[in-house]
């Protein structure tokens, strides 16, 4: 085996034999002809004895040199495992003791007072040892067995680096192009995925998903009420004071109504809805697809025919598209409620007044389109959802990816599609 | 085949089976008076009831027990993801709530029942991630050694730069074992470690199981289900069933057990078979012995 000639006793009981440094050690020679490794694990010994109690013990890994008449040798103690090698003040020690003991043909090496070794332990004397067996070792059955293991499987040629070229780089981007277009084709196909399934529920209104519908009308739209009411609440009242402020100079105060009215229920009340839905259903829409992506789930209802714009798709699209409006007209109401607080305390502008004065400065065609854009921000959101959850991959990271890019695809869309209605209708109600 | 007959396959056995440890090895895992309870209130159940059980340095112990035995949960409670309502849980002398601390991954491995790898990572970081939350040795010693444990399961180099989602289900378990073991921890837990593996991937990873516990003298406490595993590798088989461990011993003697469980599970058609090897069993037709396997 190896070239090694055992010495009889070499592996006898480690802790009897004396450790006085100036013993000879029964050290052998290696032949300079090395046989090809024997197969893996071909001895079937069980070795509980030479196991060590696997508790930390303070036997930090050292390495003692002694002279003996054949040269000078390297006696390792302590315990050379992963474990103890990985606390910072060992590792800097054994790394500074090794560098002191460079493989060369004079050192031989002595592992057999060694307590504990493991392949951490074992991989890092084998590559100290520059991947070849020093010519004077002596070590036990149990260690050999080790470090022929670890000589065994030691890739030498390392995976070559990824190395930057321009080729490479111009690829990447056009890769990014095609991806970015293949987003693009996805969601029109989402899109004319629903307009057909949306025809084929009126054609036959009775097969439509209309408990999953339900479900996730009270889900994304009932659930959102808290926290849109605060949110909305709160911006009236921050608005109504910092406009109190800029009126009174004025002493343009009754006109609190028409600013807040107009701003509020055309523009602020729908964006800020859509940007809270965006957030809190736009991710959950995407997790959900997505883990279902990961479990198999989409593959087990293709498996079972049925469609998953059909039932995955559309009633999120339709439940969103029903309730982004109404949550939008809830909003806005918590706002002007918050402004008409703020306008009473700020600018002693009376509720009743408020109230009265609301409908002859905002036109009714406002609250239309308020309720219009609501509907468009309801089915994006739903659509761009989906969209990122359908194509999540099977990895956590595609996951999280998928859900980020999700929100902040939806709240930009909210904003483009806001500023396009606002350039579409700029004649209308003002 | 009669009973006495099943009985001498038994003791005949397949040869490979490995070694017990004596009797008087020093104990990994010692579990005293265990309850485990879920659930609250009025719809609480107890799994485990005043379960005792040990496990010495050295044993490849089997748990078997039917559906709800609460097999996996028992490995839970070793590793200290799950607590006890009563009694102890101690692994390598200390409580198993303390499993969780700093280094574990030099204490335990284990090998969850669907390899539980982390998906961001490629192969070969999921097998150096334990050395490499160390943060001290270097780069390349790291992934030398990940690299060297990835071979001892059987994966190729080439296999290192995969992700988790591109691989095979064996391959996934090979992973999966490579990682529990990168720091060579001396007591390992194996959830069900050939389900859903074929059969020749089956007899593979238990050969490499057998061949690693020889090498490293692991301690080895597995859920199986599967028969063929049981006999090839156990030195011992506890089996659960009302709530606690009703017998344990060598798989041979835990077979003469009279319990209902015990006479269905091993002493069924699929037992039999099992039990006996292979070629010399007259009684076992050979087509039969595929869909035998897990599936």
């Amino acid at each position: 085996m190896y070239g090694f000639r055992h010495a009889d006793g070499l592996c006898a009981d480690v802790s009897a034999r004396p450790r006085s440094a100036n013993i000879p050690l029964p050290f052998v020679r290696r032949s300079s002809v090395r046989p090809a490794p024997s197969p893996l694990f071909q001895r079937h010994r069980f070795r509980p004895a030479s196991v060590p109690p696997p508790s930390m013990s303070d036997s930090p890994p050292r390495i003692e040199r002694i002279d003996t008449p054949e040269g000078p040798v390297a006696v390792l103690h302590g315990r050379w495992g992963a474990a103890d090698l990985g606390t910072r003040r060992t590792w800097r020690e054994v790394s500074a003791q090794l560098a002191q003991h460079a493989p060369d043909a004079g050192l031989g090496w002595d592992l057999r007072s060694v307590d504990w070794l493991d392949h951490v332990g074992a991989q890092l004397l084998w590559n100290h040892w520059q991947r070849q067996w020093p010519e004077r070792v002596a070590l036990d059955d149990a260690q050999r067995d080790m470090l022929d293991r670890v000589a065994e499987f030691t890739v030498t040629d390392r995976l070559p680096d990824p190395h930057w070229s321009l080729a490479e780089e111009v690829d990447r981007l056009g890769v990014k192009v095609l991806h970015a277009l293949g987003h693009g084709r996805h969601l029109l196909e989402l899109v004319g995925q629903l307009v057909i399934d949306l025809a084929s529920v009126v054609r036959a209104p009775r097969r439509a998903p209309w408990r999953d519908i339900s479900g996730h009308l009270y889900r994304m739209g009932a659930t959102a009420m808290p926290i849109t009411a605060i949110v909305g609440f709160l911006i009236g009242v921050v608005l109504a004071y910092l406009m109190s402020l800029q009126l009174r100079q004025f002493g343009a105060e009754s006109f609190i109504v028409n600013i807040l009215g107009i701003s509020l229920i055309r523009e602020l009340g729908p964006m800020l809805a859509a940007i809270l839905v965006a957030g809190r259903s736009g991710s959950a829409i995407t997790a959900q697809i997505g883990v279902m992506r990961v479990t198999e789930e989409l593959d087990a209802m293709r498996v079972m025919g049925i469609p998953h714009g059909f039932r995955l798709v559309m009633p999120r699209a339709v439940a969103l598209a029903i309730a982004m409006p109404l949550i939008a007209v809830w909003t806005t109401l918590c706002a002007l409620a918050g402004g008409m607080l703020a306008a009473d305390i700020a600018m002693d502008v009376s509720p009743a007044y408020f109230v009265q004065a609301l409908p002859n400065a905002v036109s009714f065609s406002n609250l239309g389109l308020a309720m219009a854009k609501s509907v468009v921000f309801g089915v994006g959101i739903a659509l761009i959802g989906c969209h990122w959850g359908l194509r999540v991959k099977p990895n956590t990271q595609s996951l999280g990816e998928g859900t980020t890019a999700s929100v902040v695809n939806a709240i930009t869309m909210v904003i483009i599609v806001d500023a396009l209605f606002a350039i579409a209708f700029k004649n209308l109600g003002i | 085949m009669t009973r006495d007959a099943a009985e001498d396959a038994i003791a005949t056995g397949p040869a490979a089976a490995p070694e017990p440890p004596p009797q008087d090895a020093p104990p990994v895992v010692e579990i005293r008076g265990l309850s485990t309870v879920f659930g609250k209130g009025d719809e609480a159940f107890a799994v485990h009831e005043n379960l005792d059980l040990t496990v010495r340095r050295g044993e490849i112990l089997a748990l078997v027990g039917g559906s709800g035995t609460g097999k996996t949960v028992l490995l839970r409670q070793m590793l200290g993801l799950t607590h006890p309502a009563k009694g102890s849980v101690t692994v390598l002398g200390r409580p198993a709530a303390e499993m969780g601390r700093a280094g574990a991954a030099s204490r335990v491995g284990m090998l969850f029942q669907h390899g539980a790898l982390f998906s961001a990572f490629s192969v070969l970081d999921n097998v150096a991630f334990a050395l490499r939350e160390q943060g001290t040795l270097p780069k390349d010693l790291i992934a030398d050694a990940a690299m060297v444990k990835l071979r001892m399961v059987g994966l190729k180099p080439e296999h290192a730069t995969r992700s988790p989602s591109d691989l095979s289900g064996g391959m996934i378990k090979r992973v999966a074992l490579a990682r529990a073991l990168i720091m060579d921890p001396p007591l390992l837990l194996l959830d069900e470690p050939t389900a859903g593996l074929d059969p020749n991937s089956s007899d593979e990873f238990c050969e490499l199981l057998r061949e690693l516990h020889a090498a490293l003298g692991l301690t080895v406490v597995m859920v199986t289900h599967d028969l063929d595993t049981l006999f090839a590798l156990s030195t011992r088989v506890a089996v659960l069933a009302e709530k606690r461990v009703i017998t344990s011993g060598p798989p041979q003697e835990v077979t003469r057990f009279e319990h209902p469980f015990i006479q269905q599970f091993f002493l069924g058609e699929r037992g039999r078979r099992a039990m006996a090897p292979a070629p010399s069993a007259p009684s076992a037709p050979p087509a039969a012995a595929a869909p035998g396997q897990e599936a």
